[in-house]
């Protein structure tokens, strides 16, 4: 077993079931550094998916998908940021119903352009597009680091998610800066919708399956930060690895205990119990 | 003119979910009038139509009622799905075990089991929010997975053999179908329980009105600090309101368990908990409005699998949903209104 654990295969599986997290919690913290709270994670990478599965099917080729889950997050991410920053709707309302909307219209659409209600045609043309989605993850996670916290920028969008008033006085302007986070998180959490259509080469419907809200756990596990909002999303994805190789080798951890796993820490976090959990200070403040 | 106020954004709100209805009609080349028309015969143009509607109303009434006494209190319980599944399972587990006892005793037995889990999964939440300060929307949707994982893994040993549902509940446990007394219904699953979701909302109605219980819920949602200076014991309350709000996402198990499958079985939800949050928000978290929203989204529901011919039924869930961005986008500040401000013109 311990050679298993060493092995390549079971790196890759841990990578890969990592991946669409890290790419969501990186949406999520940006958002939410910037005031808004994002529970429609989970839709966005469900429409990631669903938009990169068209992309690739009707581009004929992983480029085409990519940019497809790109688009269809950020459009997405805008559609929220209409609701919840320029008509200041309640953000928990919007986000849930966002998830709806996701879930429903790529069902929808799934009907309407593949004839099927549960999954697209298989789509050969991703080719061999994961190594490239793994450095640009790991590239990401810099990139988020770098901008948030050593460009004029980050230091803007972190003012507006602690103090808008005091933002908006010093010529920031809290609504553009939120605007371009909600569609710069649609953006992220697309490609890690793309990772997923990719991954199975085919769009299933529900195929986010939760994973958004793995996300969200991993965000405040992470408290905020995107360097350690990923390093949660590394940990959850180990555990899930490692209980299915335990699970293989008849030791006998039970796989609910590890799905619950990410939930419980989270729940332990916010709590307070490890160390102190600080949401930005507007958080979910419409304005 | 209040009335008028109140019936304004989902007015609203209809209108402009028609207009996003007709176009996703049109893109896939079906037109609009005839499905609008095979809605309307498919729900409420037959008695079986009728009967379905009302079936798939009533847990609505009581998510719908969960999510609204929350917010009422200023929480806001995202847990319902979480919530109303323990609960369901609790109440198959006591009406499958109560062969022995009479119905007056095993359906009121069975419904508190159900009430009693909900209660507790909520008070969770409620008791970190009140005394950590931990963020309730986040812990319930975590408290929501956490229970999907154990029934995955400790329900499900429960399980009849090779299947996904529990043993079936006593007979003494069991609700009659309206259609008992009501032949006209024949054939739909509308039970005995439409009529404890609505005395679920008189008692609600009645809480606020008239009780120094629903008085102490409503100034803390209004104004934590202000609850306080008066005297009111904030986290109490707040764990109190959880608590109720979880039991009432508990007796959801009423209609499907004991009315209509007489059995818990597994995703028998189908999102009812996230619907409830929808028909808070339309129904402005009151009594009387959740009611009539209900109404709508179980009309929505049934009618989804009525013009499944001609356009895909997951039309209902985008339908939904954009409900819900107009009524949020046309209340700038849907919170403050909810619990009863209006806001600055």
């Amino acid at each position: 077993m311990i050679a298993t654990l060493l092995s390549l295969g079971f790196f890759a599986a841990v990578v890969r079931i990592t991946v669409p997290y890290a790419l969501a919690a990186l949406g999520g913290t940006l958002s939410e550094r910037s005031g808004v709270i994002n529970i429609a994670l989970e839709g966005l990478l469900l429409f990631g998916a669903f938009s990169s599965t068209i992309g690739a099917w009707f581009g004929h080729g992983p480029v085409a998908g990519v940019l497809g889950g790109v688009l269809g997050g950020a459009a997405l991410g805008a559609l929220y940021a209409l609701l919840v920053v320029t008509l200041k709707g309640d953000q928990i309302v919007c986000g849930v119903a966002l998830n709806l909307f996701a879930d429903g219209i790529t069902r929808f659409l799934l009907k309407a352009t593949f004839d099927s209600s549960s999954n697209s045609p298989r789509i050969d043309a991703w080719g061999h597009i994961g190594t490239t989605l793994i450095l640009v993850t790991v590239a990401l996670v810099a990139l988020f680091h770098v901008v948030l916290y050593w460009t004029p920028f980050g230091l803007r969008l972190r003012a507006v998610g602690e103090h808008p008033e005091a933002a908006a006085s010093l010529g920031v302007h809290p609504a553009r800066i939120r605007w371009a986070a909600l569609v710069l998180a649609g953006a992220v959490a697309g490609l890690g919708g793309a990772w997923l259509a990719a991954d199975q080469r085919q769009f299933v419907a529900g195929m986010s399956n939760g994973r958004g809200y793995i996300a969200l756990a991993a965000m405040i596990f992470g408290k905020w930060r995107p360097a350690w909002a990923a390093a949660a999303c590394l940990l959850f994805g180990l555990a899930e690895a490692l209980q299915i190789v335990l699970q293989a080798s008849g030791v006998g951890v039970p796989a609910w205990a590890v799905q619950m796993l990410p939930y419980v820490l989270t729940m332990i976090t916010l709590a307070g119990f490890i160390g102190r959990a600080q949401a930005p200070r507007a958080l979910g403040k419409s304005d | 003119m209040k009335l008028g106020r109140a019936l304004l954004p989902p007015l609203w709100a209809f209108l402009i979910a028609m207009a996003a209805a007709s176009a996703l009609i049109l893109a896939v080349g079906g037109s609009p009038l005839a499905v609008y028309r095979l809605l309307a015969a498919g729900t409420w143009g037959n008695g079986y139509g009728i009967g379905q509607v009302l079936f798939k109303t009533t847990p609505l009434i009581l998510t719908g009622l969960s999510v609204a006494v929350a917010l009422r209190g200023g929480l806001f319980n995202i847990g319902a799905e979480g919530q109303l599944t323990v609960g369901a399972f609790l109440t198959a587990f006591v009406g499958a075990h109560a062969a022995s006892l009479p119905p007056v005793v095993a359906i009121p037995l069975a419904l508190v089991a159900g009430a009693a889990g909900g209660a507790f999964v909520a008070a969770i939440a409620g008791a970190l929010k009140a005394w950590r300060g931990a963020h309730e929307v986040i812990n319930t949707i975590m408290l929501n997975f956490i229970v999907r994982a154990l029934m995955v893994g400790l329900g499900a040993r429960l399980f009849e053999r090779e299947q996904i549902h529990t043993a079936p509940i006593a007979l003494s446990a069991r609700l009659p179908r309206l259609s008992s007394w009501l032949s006209a219904l024949h054939g739909s699953a509308a039970n005995a329980s439409l009529f404890l979701a609505v005395a679920v909302a008189l008692f609600v109605a009645w809480l606020f009105a008239r009780t120094r219980i629903g008085f102490r819920i409503r100034a803390v949602g209004l104004s934590p600090a202000a609850a306080a200076a008066a005297g009111i014991s904030v986290p109490r309350v707040q764990l109190g309101t959880m608590a109720l709000s979880g039991a009432i996402a508990g007796l959801v198990g009423a209609n499907f368990v004991l009315g209509y499958k007489y059995y818990y079985e597994d995703g028998f939800s189908g999102g009812i908990g996230y619907i409830g949050i929808a028909v808070a928000v339309l129904g402005r978290a009151r009594p009387l409005g959740v009611v009539l929203a209900a109404l709508v989204f179980g009309t929505l529901s049934q009618g989804g699998l009525a013009v499944n011919a001609v356009v895909p039924k997951e039309i209902v869930d985008v339908l939904t949903a954009v409900i819900i961005f107009a009524v949020a986008a046309a209340q700038p500040t849907v919170r403050r209104m909810l619990v009863g401000k209006e806001p600055a013109q």
